[in-house]
């Protein structure tokens, strides 16, 4: 079942397209990654979904209800951490944390204070007070402590050192135990790829990719290193890029599809050695974005 | 190893002095400009030594005493006047730039980390903090001169080259002094905000202290180094002892900080930083809660600035008759009317100041919603169960509370004082009815700045033109007879000028109309567009 649909989304401001038809589904009870560089449409997305932003065109459908016109119902649902968490300097982390789980309505006084003890936050301190990461965990902390049944986390992680990085990911995974869905916009792959279901991969306003990681995979390369007895020729195969005489044997990628005929072709050779990586989703990602400029930094995405 | 503590002192001067090539000298441009455009004035308007008596009449009661400080009164020439009105404002001011200055170079640039980078250089641990003072002293050196040459130059008779000096020395001192202060705090406290919180509460302090003892017994106003200004006796005795103890005090704050900034690890500070609350009140969990928190310092201060604004202009209605008496210019000003009596033709115009000047806090309440969306903290809002209609009423709801009770606390201060000092009483009904007809036109300006944050967010800040405007053309405009439609452009010169005019109605209800209209339309924009990132 569909928890969120977004069909043929398109956003301008004035004359710029941010958004060209985009295309989104996160299901009942899954995670979905939404991965793509600074600039490509992932915040203007999310605050599109969230109400924030008014869609030029296209329909954005939350619990069935409409995004723009019944925000207010659906943000009961929902809870929310944006990518840069600006806080009100003169309030404490433990206030914002208070006020944000109020707003939302529920509370849940137990689970707020395992989480603070868990991220390992000190309430007490004002927000001004409070590094980059420090302010995420005030967010992520108010967002897991709301009972929400969709979790729209906007690079979530991007101030949080490796320990709090796996807390993080605890806590998502805890909340799909509880059947609850989650969109999770990310920079970072292998966070991604450890604990999404299906991605969706957004380039200059486009969905370029979506599936599951499976279904995905078959676009990817396979990295392989052989060692044989006789020199292998590789030239007049399809399919083989980046190939490479090192001195631990051979290194090459090979195109997903053509995997079967590599492999029969190099066991002529007397293969003495054979390693291969599985395609990571960096491979997939990067093989997008070949040939087009590099991402400009990384930071949060925060373009129009 | 004392010249190792000081080591590059001096590059580091220079390089505060690049950072505040702007900002000093605007300080110091703005502060002077205030000083050098009041004597002339003064000669203008009191031209013969018998208006300046009658002023000095005016002048010579409590209230005024507690605000500007004692003057003086028996030989009250233009450069007594200008000490007597103008020299402890101005050096509150000059203070206040000390602080600042101070502040901005000592433990601001340690919270944000850049005090760290330049004490890995091989540089001197005291030599920032002294480069800072050294900057501060420049500053204060600036400030005394142009002050000083300043005044001279205008060639008024009674301002002499040694009062002039000895007044732009004054203000020089008090920044030295206050700046001194800072540097203290800034090794005190542990935050940027702590320290120019505290530097400026003793400003402050120093201020209301000198003000109930010059009041109530002047020697004991010795104690507040603000009074040391008005105990120089600038156009009259030219006392410079008091002026002397001031840079004494001074020198020693700085090696009192100097000293501290020894002892102590970098980023700590000696005051104990509380914890902040833990939970958030009960208060705090709603849009409104948190709005109100958020203007809650500077809705209490400016509640408190309106009522000593119109206790002042209030205090002055004893001696409105004399003060009056034979000074055309100011007549001008006012519609002439012999039936009714010169406090009631005052009245009008002190209105208009008064309602000007309440304008502004609800216009920053209400504009604050505009700030927090540039901030990119309204997502957090809009983000969870909040929809833009309860966002912007809560602003609106304190905006307008806050406009009423800003006019109101102006009306009471007036009331209070005026009824205080004049022998046949003050009518309440007639202050507080003559301030709350101006209430509808401060509706207007806060629905316009609904109506612009609901359709042209960009240019909200363009009502402070309005504002300017408005405040020109009517308080001014008496006195530059400009037509009448040149005031009939601002909602303020809609409302009928009780008790002179006739008070009717129409044109309040017409003006609270169309306050409503433009807000409910703003809302309807609000509604509409989307929320900007930061």
């Amino acid at each position: 079942m569909s928890l969120l649909q977004v069909t043929n989304l398109t956003k301008k401001f004035g004359k710029f397209t941010a958004l060209d038809g985009v295309n989104l589904e996160v299901n009942s009870g899954e995670i979905f990654g939404f991965i793509g560089p600074n600039g490509a449409g992932k915040s203007t997305t999310i605050r599109v979904l969230l109400g924030i932003l008014k869609a030029t065109e296209g329909e954005v459908k939350i619990f069935g209800k409409d995004a723009w016109n019944d925000a207010v119902e659906i943000h009961k649902r929902v809870a929310y951490v944006p990518g840069d968490v600006n806080l009100w300097p003169n309030l404490t982390g433990g206030e914002v944390i208070d006020l944000f789980v109020k707003l939302r309505g529920g509370n849940n006084k137990s689970k707020r204070e395992e989480l603070i003890k868990k991220f390992d936050l000190d309430p007490t301190k004002k927000c001004r007070t409070y590094s980059k990461g420090n302010r995420q965990k005030v967010a992520l902390i108010a967002a897991f402590s709301s009972d929400a049944d969709l979790y729209i986390l906007d690079e979530p992680t991007s101030g949080l050192d490796p320990l709090m990085e796996k807390i993080f990911q605890e806590c998502v995974i805890e909340v799909k135990k509880e059947g609850k869905s989650v969109l999770l916009s990310s920079h970072i792959l292998s966070e991604v790829e450890k604990l999404c279901d299906r991605v969706g991969i957004i380039r200059e306003g486009r969905i370029i990719e979506s599936g599951s990681l499976t279904e995905l995979r078959h676009l990817t390369r396979t990295q392989m290193l052989v060692q044989t007895k006789e020199p292998v020729n590789l030239k007049e195969l399809k399919g083989i890029h980046e190939i490479e005489e090192t001195e631990q044997g051979l290194s090459f990628q090979v195109d997903t599809e053509e995997l079967d005929n590599a492999i029969k072709h190099i066991s002529q050779f007397g293969v003495l050695k054979l390693e291969s990586s599985p395609p990571t989703l960096e491979d997939l990602f990067m093989r997008h974005y070949e040939g087009t400029e590099k991402a400009h930094d990384t930071g949060v995405g925060g373009g129009k | 190893m004392a010249k190792n503590l000081i080591a590059k002192t001096g590059h580091l001067t220079r390089f505060i002095l690049r950072l505040d090539s702007i900002k000093i000298p605007l300080w110091l441009v703005g502060l002077t400009f205030f000083t050098l455009i009041v004597p002339p004035a003064f000669v203008g308007l009191f031209d013969s030594q018998q208006e300046r008596d009658a002023m000095a009449e005016t002048m010579a009661n409590p209230a005024m005493t507690a605000m500007v400080g004692p003057g003086d009164l028996g030989n009250y020439t233009i450069g007594a006047m200008t000490a007597h009105q103008m020299l402890l404002m101005t050096a509150v001011v000059a203070g206040l730039m000390g602080i600042l200055l101070v502040c901005r170079h000592t433990r601001a640039d340690e919270e944000d980390g850049r005090v760290e980078m330049v004490r890995s250089l091989p540089v001197g641990r005291l030599a920032y903090l002294n480069a800072t003072i050294i900057t501060l002293v420049f500053a204060s050196i600036a400030l005394a001169a142009i002050n000083a040459f300043g005044l001279y130059a205008l060639g008024i008779e009674s301002m002499d080259f040694e009062g002039s000096l000895l007044y732009g020395i004054a203000l020089g001192a008090t920044t030295l002094f206050f700046g001194g202060v800072a540097a203290v705090f800034a090794q005190l406290s542990d935050s940027s905000r702590g320290t120019t919180g505290y530097s400026i509460a003793i400003l402050l302090v120093a201020y209301l202290f000198r003000a109930i003892t010059d009041v109530s017994y002047e020697a004991l106003s010795w104690i507040s180094p603000l009074a040391w200004v008005t105990k120089a006796e600038v156009y009259s005795t030219n006392n410079w002892w008091p002026i002397l103890l001031m840079i004494g005090a001074s020198i020693v704050l700085f090696i009192i900080a100097n000293y501290l900034n020894s002892i102590r690890d970098l980023e700590s500070g000696f005051l104990p930083a509380k914890p902040g609350k833990r939970y958030a009140s009960a208060f705090l969990q709603s849009p409104t809660g948190l709005a109100l928190r958020l203007q809650r310092t500077g809705i209490i201060s400016w509640a408190i600035g309106m009522y000593v604004l119109g206790a002042s202009y209030g205090s002055v209605f004893g001696d409105l008759e004399s003060f009056f008496e034979g000074n055309e210019m100011l007549g001008q000003m006012l519609n002439g009317d012999d039936d009714v009596s010169l406090v009631e033709q005052f009245i009008p115009m002190l209105m208009i100041v008064i309602s000007l000047l309440a304008t502004i806090p609800p216009i920053m309440a209400i504009n604050k919603l505009r700030g927090e969306e540039k901030k990119g903290r309204l997502d957090h809002l809009l983000g969870r169960a909040v929809s833009r209609t309860h966002l912007m009423g809560s602003y609106l709801a304190i905006s307008v509370v806050n406009g009423f009770v800003m006019l109101s606390l102006a009306a009471i201060g007036l009331w209070s004082a005026g009824a205080a000092v004049m022998e046949e009483g003050l009518q309440f009904g007639m202050i507080y009815g003559a301030a709350m007809a101006y209430y509808p036109a401060m509706l207007v300006m806060i629905g316009i700045v609904v109506f612009m944050i609901g359709f042209i967010p960009k240019a909200t800040s363009f009502i402070w033109l309005y504002v300017l405007y408005s405040f020109f053309v009517l308080y001014l405009g008496g006195l530059f007879q400009f037509s009448e439609w040149i005031g009939k452009i601002s909602p303020f010169g809609h409302v009928p000028q009780a008790p002179i005019e006739e008070f009717t109605w129409g044109p309040l209800i017409v003006l609270s109309a169309l306050a409503i209209v433009l807000m409910i339309v703003g809302f309807i924009g609000f509604n509409k567009r989307d929320i900007e990132s930061s």
